[in-house]
């Protein structure tokens, strides 16, 4: 069995966008989809403090501190791109403006609860930011994530025991194993890595799955 | 003639008293007003409750200030940042007070508290952590969890330019919460790269008319800005 590459899963996540798509890709692991999609494609990517239209991050020495994205990273706006306020990105988010969101997850649960903001740890710093206004506001949420955690446990789950950002928001979960529908009839695999069975991707993901 | 242009940070931050609530505009370092914040840091208020997104970087800025252990409390969306440690520390040791807000709530509820509005059901944190024992109600077959606006006494913002009237103009991304948190506070104190002639403004593209902004200071940070500062 060949497990996805990371560039592979972005590049997976990328054929779902389609022209004139409205973007929010989280931090970390979604933000690797910008590189894959079609330079010939009009894909508007928002972010969260305020731009619509973002770029590629700019060459070295063209970095501008007041031109940042979600994770505080230097980029660039693109023609025809635009910056607002707070008030007017979150509108944009938890109004339902949004085509899709791309998030990260520690956890999702066989009926699309979501877990990404918090391990739950006593020691642990809590920080949310925008993840739980994405999932409870973009039109279809994906998750991008590890198919399984370091030590081999499933990241999906019959129930989150991480702290929830939403209930009952993803659509589709796109892992390094397979990628995978949430429907009100279960979860469904759209594809699976070559080399994997249906019973065996069922067996180390530990929930009933069904082929798509 | 009405002229709320001052002279000076110190100036710009007279009269914040111990105990005051005070929201901090920006977005990691963009559109942090780290020169108010020193001025703040100067004039000695304590016991302070702040409202910024995050919860500081570095020693700089707002980070500076919760290091004089003058902040009781901190409504913030993401406190937890690669360089974070003196939130971090404070935290741990129990020194300082954390109200976390998803991101989302608290531009709505910084929005509402300019806007008048008594309270608001936001889908937002439904079932989640950050709403339990908060009111809820299902909407048209959603649900709902009821949030309350945020008030502050006074706001430190930081725009590029303004004028004596306290009309504003941001540049990129440092607009941020600029403009709400403006509109949300009895007192709002701006900070801008140069104060503009009246009329200089285009009036099509003013983003934060004067009535929301009571003081304007210019301070020149683009040696500071020519510094690169960690994300």
């Amino acid at each position: 069995m060949k497990r996805y590459s990371r560039d592979q899963m972005a590049a997976r996540v990328a054929r779902d966008i389609p022209e004139g798509s409205y973007v929010n890709l989280g931090i970390g692991l979604p933000t690797l989809v910008a590189n894959h999609l079609p330079k010939d494609r009009d894909i508007f990517l928002h972010s969260e403090n305020g731009l619509l239209g973002m770029g590629p991050a700019p060459s070295p020495g063209k970095e501008d501190p007041d031109l940042i994205n979600a994770g505080k990273q230097p980029v660039t706006l693109l023609e025809g791109g635009a910056y607002f306020h707070h008030g007017d990105s979150f509108a944009m988010m938890r109004g339902g403006h949004l085509d899709f969101c791309v998030l990260g997850a520690f956890q999702v649960s066989e009926g699309g609860d979501l877990a990404n903001w918090h391990t739950g740890a006593p020691d642990a710093i809590p920080a949310v930011g925008g993840a739980m206004d994405l999932a409870i506001g973009a039109k279809k949420v994906y998750v991008m994530m590890d198919h399984q955690t370091k030590d081999g446990q499933s990241k999906i789950v019959a129930r989150c025991t991480y702290p929830l950002t939403s209930i009952a928001c993803v659509n589709r979960i796109f892992t390094d194993l397979a990628v995978i529908d949430v429907t009100s009839a279960g979860l469904r695999v759209v594809e699976m890595a070559d080399g994997l069975t249906l019973v065996e991707l069922e067996n180390l993901t530990g929930v009933p799955l069904v082929m798509a | 003639m009405i002229d709320k242009a001052v002279a000076t940070p110190a100036a710009a931050v007279a009269g914040i008293r111990d105990g005051a609530t005070v929201m901090i505009g920006g977005f990691g370092t963009a559109g942090m007003p780290s020169e108010l914040i020193d001025a703040l840091i100067d004039q000695g208020a304590r016991g302070l409750t702040i409202v910024n997104n995050n919860a500081g970087n570095a020693d700089l800025g707002l980070a500076a200030l919760l290091k004089t252990k003058r902040v009781r409390k901190i409504i913030c969306s993401f406190p937890r940042q690669t360089d974070s440690y003196v939130f971090d520390a404070l935290y741990r040791a129990g020194e300082i007070e954390l109200e976390l807000v998803p991101q989302g709530n608290l531009a709505e509820r910084i929005r509402a508290a300019g806007a008048g509005i008594g309270a608001f059901f936001t889908p937002t944190g439904y079932g989640t952590l950050l709403a339990e024992g908060k009111e809820t109600r299902v909407i048209d077959g959603r649900h709902y969890v009821l949030e309350y606006p945020i008030h502050a006494d006074y706001a430190l913002i930081k725009a590029d330019k303004g004028d004596r009237w306290g009309n504003l103009v941001y540049r990129k991304t440092a607009r941020n919460f600029g403009p709400i948190m403006a509109s949300a506070a009895k007192c709002t104190i701006a900070q801008v790269r140069e104060v503009v002639p009246l009329g200089a403004l285009d009036p099509e593209n003013i983003v934060t008319p004067g009535i929301f902004v009571q003081r304007v200071v210019a301070i020149d940070s683009s040696a500071a800005r020519a510094r690169p500062q960690a994300a």
